[in-house]
């Protein structure tokens, strides 16, 4: 009976991510564009609505709600459902859209979708051989083969984004990197735009003006095209005197219309930061800058963090928040449940970080392979009570791998985005000084 | 070489909808083969012969500025993008006949270009509400294109077509409905082609002629800091 309840409980939940993500989608990130395929919308809706069903599994089973027996059968069902649209669904989908955009291959879209499909089942298996997960007890289409797989993927995938995003996040808050921009920086800007402007349509008035006279003559205006059409261009320079000059001036057309673009990127840029700096002296502005600070002192720990761990050929055991809580307590002396406590907190920050990563990956279509992994990654922070239920329904599966590669790719993704950010923050006041 | 008088012409609409294909279209009168994301601004000259076939007719040059992007940016690319709708003589507001948003976009964008702000909410109005008074005493000449035609199932072009011609009607504008694909819809002599031309000679109209008789002040300068120079600049 209380099977029943629970299942209840817990579809009625499904429904409601359901329908939160059909509106998610239909109002933020599809706010301006029609979408006219309602597969993708389903399919979206569905996969958010199963991934948030995970999550609340999690909090289920570190609140002990819900039969025990219950729980497990609905993690094992959710699993399955995840995989099988992970897996199976959207990458035929993603084919299928890709192939239906190549005018040529139009017809026979299913063909060459199943193609793509295939190809892509093939890398995914192949993806497993280097890495050490395969146990010799499971056999092929077992849970955990997909599961250690698609972990893969994810865990690479959160890593460089974190990685990213520990290096980025400061760098966007803090207003000491911001440049100083003046009004007259942007109006000298716009100017050369509008001169560039005025030199491709002077350029392509000689163009349409030639080509109108030759059009009148009854020349016949054929594009040289190939190696042989050029060298006949060349010495039937006389008659067709203006041919040449054509080809030249369209090149020279071509590349003031990149300048054009670049300076318009560059003229976009400066009123972003402008802005940028005038919302840093309202209240609100300040306030994001002192938790950007906050934000990353925690970002630089925790590339500290990562490499100690590679160059120590350490597992984190503990994540940040419970060390500092545990010494925070011994230093201050206080009578504190340190654990009851540090597992909430972490848990709750586990949470942040992640449901402010979903919101920038819900628009790309990974985020399921995202979950997963960091459902293993949740894993690794709580404490070792609650490890048992997950353990048991995901297999066995080599954790700690896990977590150096997690690590590992961590310090690449952070120290290149550094170094990313340093070039493109060197170079852009440079631009700016040239005449 | 600008011998000839000329007069600049903006091309608006939401992404994705042809401008540049039409852009292509009307100025070398081909089919672009592989259209691509505008970034910015692209431009294109048009000869257009004003009042054909009479003792006036003079050629004039039009420019198409077909400025890329969508109404929901970032502010500071609209910012950007101002600085390309100083001194203009005509808009074209170009749609997309199979997505019902990009015809309720061109509202946004035509107040995007006319400097006439739109409250930034996310709420769009639609046809039956709309203002028309802002438009009357617009003296841009506007001109509503519907692309994508071919891609309308037969049975349900009777209903877009209403539908457009509302949208034209709110504009105070004509409307033309075509193929960007498809030479034969601006072949000269169509339908399609009498309403393009009698659309350039309106603009040029206004541009040069309406000043002598009757002193109607041009578009107003958008009030930006260095307004003045900015001015002269386009001005030769």
């Amino acid at each position: 009976m209380s099977f029943l309840i629970d299942s209840s409980i817990m579809i009625t939940s499904q429904i409601l991510f359901f329908g939160f993500g059909w509106l998610f989608f239909m109002r933020q990130l599809f706010k301006d564009y029609e979408v006219r395929q309602y597969v993708v919308q389903v399919i979206f809706s569905v996969t958010f609505a199963f991934s948030c069903t995970m999550f609340e599994l999690i909090i289920f089973e570190i609140l002990k709600v819900l039969n025990s027996s219950s729980r497990y059968f609905h993690w094992k069902m959710n699993l399955c459902v995840i995989l099988l649209i992970l897996v199976f669904m959207v990458p035929f989908y993603i084919g299928y859209f890709i192939v239906s955009n190549i005018r040529l291959l139009h017809k026979q879209r299913l063909l060459f979708s199943c193609l793509l499909w295939l190809t892509f089942m093939y890398f995914f298996w192949k993806l497993g051989d280097p890495f050490p997960i395969l146990s010799p007890k499971h056999g092929i289409l077992s849970i955990e083969q997909l599961i250690s797989r698609v972990g893969v993927i994810g865990v690479t995938l959160m890593a460089l984004l974190s990685g990213f995003g520990a290096v980025n996040c400061p760098y966007t808050y803090m207003s000491y990197f911001l440049r100083n921009v003046t009004d007259a920086d942007i109006l000298a800007l716009e100017r050369r735009l509008l001169q560039t402007m005025d030199m491709i349509i002077s350029k392509k008035k000689r163009m349409a003006m030639t080509r109108r006279t030759m059009f009148q003559k009854g020349e016949v205006h054929n594009k040289p095209s190939g190696f042989w059409g050029m060298i006949k261009s060349v010495t039937t320079s006389i008659p067709g005197s203006e041919m040449p000059d054509l080809t030249l001036i369209q090149q020279e057309v071509d590349a003031l219309e990149e300048l054009s673009r670049q300076l318009f990127l560059e003229t976009a840029d400066l009123y972003a930061t402008k802005e940028r700096i005038e919302y840093s002296k309202t209240f609100k502005g300040k306030y994001f800058n002192f938790l950007g600070y906050f934000f990353s002192i925690y970002c630089v720990w925790k590339i500290f963090m990562a490499t100690i761990n590679i160059v120590f050929d350490r597992v984190g055991k503990t994540d940040p928040v419970t060390r500092g809580i545990e010494i925070t307590v011994n230093y201050l002396g206080i009578q504190f449940d340190v654990k009851f406590w540090s597992q909430h907190i972490s848990f709750i920050l586990v949470g942040i970080i992640i449901v402010t990563s979903i919101r920038g990956l819900l628009i790309t279509l990974t985020k399921g392979m995202y979950f997963v992994s960091s459902v293993l990654l949740i894993r690794m922070s709580m404490p070792l009570e609650y490890r048992t239920i997950i353990t048991e329904v995901l297999g066995e599966l080599q954790f700690n791998f896990y977590h150096r590669w997690f690590d590992v790719i961590f310090l690449v993704s952070a120290l290149s985005s550094i170094l990313f950010l340093y070039l493109a923050h060197k170079q852009a006041p440079e631009k700016h000084m040239a005449p | 070489m600008a011998s000839l008088d000329r007069v600049k012409v903006l091309v608006l609409g939401d992404s994705g909808v042809g401008k540049s294909s039409l852009v292509h279209l009307l100025c070398q009168n081909q089919v672009l083969g592989n259209p691509s994301w505008t970034v910015g601004c692209s431009v294109d000259v048009r000869l257009h012969d004003y009042k054909e076939g009479t003792p006036e007719e003079k050629t004039y040059y039009i420019e198409l500025w077909d400025v890329g992007g969508s109404v929901g940016s970032a502010s500071s690319v609209k910012s950007t993008r101002a600085v390309f709708y100083n001194s203009v003589n005509g808009i074209i507001l170009v749609h997309d006949l199979t997505n019902k948003k990009s015809s309720q976009n061109l509202y946004r964008w035509s107040l995007e270009a006319l400097n006439r702000d739109l409250v930034p909410t996310g709420v769009l109005v639609t046809n039956g509400d709309y203002d028309r008074e802002q438009f009357a005493d617009n003296q841009i000449p506007l001109l509503v294109i519907g692309t994508k035609l071919d891609q309308i199932h037969e049975t349900k072009r009777h209903e877009v077509l209403t539908r457009t011609a509302f949208l034209a009607e709110d504009f105070n504008a004509e409307e033309i409905n075509l193929d960007c694909t498809n030479l034969r819809c601006l072949a000269a002599g169509s339908s399609n082609a009498v309403k393009l031309s009698r659309f350039f000679d309106k603009v040029i109209e206004k541009r040069y002629f309406l000043r002598e008789g009757n002193q109607i002040p041009g578009f107003p300068d958008r009030k930006r800091f260095g307004g003045g120079p900015l001015k002269s600049l386009h001005y030769d």
